[in-house]
């Protein structure tokens, strides 16, 4: 693997390995609680939490894990924090852990949080781990938040519970609806489908150029 | 205890609350596996399969053991699904090779499968009995396959259909995923 700088660490999972948009990982929260921003910001917070705190414990534990049961050390590390956000949870917000529901106790199984584990956590240091933990968590509110606005605004006609529209504004109720989540998700990939694609035009065109020059 | 009957949690698993439609449980095989209707269909039997034994264990694991403990019962859940999901794994491979060879990567993924987990908390939060958490748990498995058949049959069509170039991949599942999600939504009022 190539050597990357620190600030690459933090980057990266942001926006050009977005775990959401680009790598398709943790589709299941991203669908499900992102009817409101609200919604999508608790779930975010729970998710980075658990993913900074399972990126440290697994970097700083990777010599005492044995390489064959290491899949199953990782899931262990990332139940117990994730038990603990849903205990945090409740006891401070009991209002968004009544909303969210199961899906707190499923972000144990978000393909993301394990895949940090197993691709970065687990031969890199404890600060460049966190670093990582860090940048792909806030890729994963972006993506979360980006949805659930768009969710939110078209569905009801609010952002964070504040309208925004006069009184004559028809909800579009579909966007709030299951339905509303997979096209949401559907037509964002395929707007960044289109500008990566123009992207891709434009330099071959440059290229082109170039060569007939 | 709920007081749901059976039929009511069977129909509501199937199709008003379908786990992928309606609930996005088990979206990662709902992508990754619905290109072929022969692949669908063997994973959603799979699924079956597990979804009941995990029914069967969270409600030995509920009723005998976590009620002096609570706050075990994440990690004890996804220790109890991988370790079934491993000794699926072997006894079908000791038992039917072809089938462990059909079934291939796809039968050790079943464990980060949200699905299964969502099941065996749902059914704890819901205070489903033995026998309700067995209808949930088939009926969940069946939505869950009729799900990936039926996105599986699509998907094969529109192979042969001209999709402008940006639109091929992901996105275009997911919009077809939404217009099923749509189509399902005409059952909420039944239930």
């Amino acid at each position: 693997m190539r050597k990357t700088t620190r600030s690459e660490d933090l980057v990266r999972g942001i926006w050009k390995e977005n775990p959401v948009l680009v790598q398709m990982l943790g589709l299941c929260p991203a669908l499900a609680v992102t009817n409101s921003v609200k919604n999508a910001l608790a779930m975010s917070a729970a998710t980075f939490f658990v993913i900074c705190c399972s990126s440290v414990l697994v970097s700083s534990c990777k010599r005492f894990i044995p390489n064959e049961v290491r899949i199953s050390a990782y899931i262990l590390v990332i139940a117990t924090f994730v038990t603990l956000a849903d205990m945090l949870l409740q006891a401070y917000a009991p209002v968004q852990h009544k909303e969210l529901g199961a899906f707190i106790a499923l972000i144990v199984v978000n393909c993301m949080i394990l895949g940090r584990q197993e691709a970065f956590s687990a031969k890199n240091t404890v600060f460049r781990s966190l670093l990582d933990a860090m940048g792909t968590g806030v890729g994963f509110t972006i993506a979360l938040v980006m949805m659930g606005g768009f969710r939110e605004i078209l569905g009801t006609g609010s952002f964070l519970d504040h309208p925004l529209f006069g009184p004559h504004f028809e909800p579009w109720v579909i966007f709030v609806l299951p339905a509303g989540g997979f096209l949401t998700l559907g037509f964002i990939l395929l707007a960044m489908g289109y500008i990566e694609q123009r992207r891709r035009d434009r330099a071959d065109k440059t290229a082109e150029a170039e060569a007939s020059s | 205890m709920s007081e749901q009957s059976l039929f009511s949690i069977f129909f509501s698993a199937v199709v008003v609350n379908n786990f992928t439609l309606a609930l996005f449980l088990g979206l990662c095989p709902f992508m990754g596996v619905s290109a072929r209707v022969e692949t669908a269909l063997r994973m959603g039997l799979a699924n079956i399969f597990v979804l009941t034994l995990t029914s069967i264990s969270a409600w030995i694991l509920n009723t005998f053991i976590l009620q002096t403990a609570p706050y075990l019962r994440i990690i004890s859940f996804i220790i109890v699904i991988a370790s079934l999901v491993q000794i699926v794994e072997m006894t079908i491979k000791k038992f039917s090779p072809t089938l462990f060879r059909q079934l291939g990567i796809y039968l050790p993924l079943i464990t980060t499968n949200c699905a299964i987990l969502g099941l065996a908390i749902f059914q704890t939060n819901r205070g489903y009995g033995f026998l309700q958490g067995l209808t949930f748990a088939v009926g969940a498995g069946l939505g869950l396959t009729l799900a990936l058949v039926l996105m599986a049959s699509i998907r094969e069509s529109v192979e042969f259909s001209d999709v402008p170039e940006v639109a091929k991949g992901t996105g275009l599942v997911l919009i077809i995923a939404g217009t099923l999600s749509m189509a399902f939504m005409g059952f909420a009022g039944l239930l």
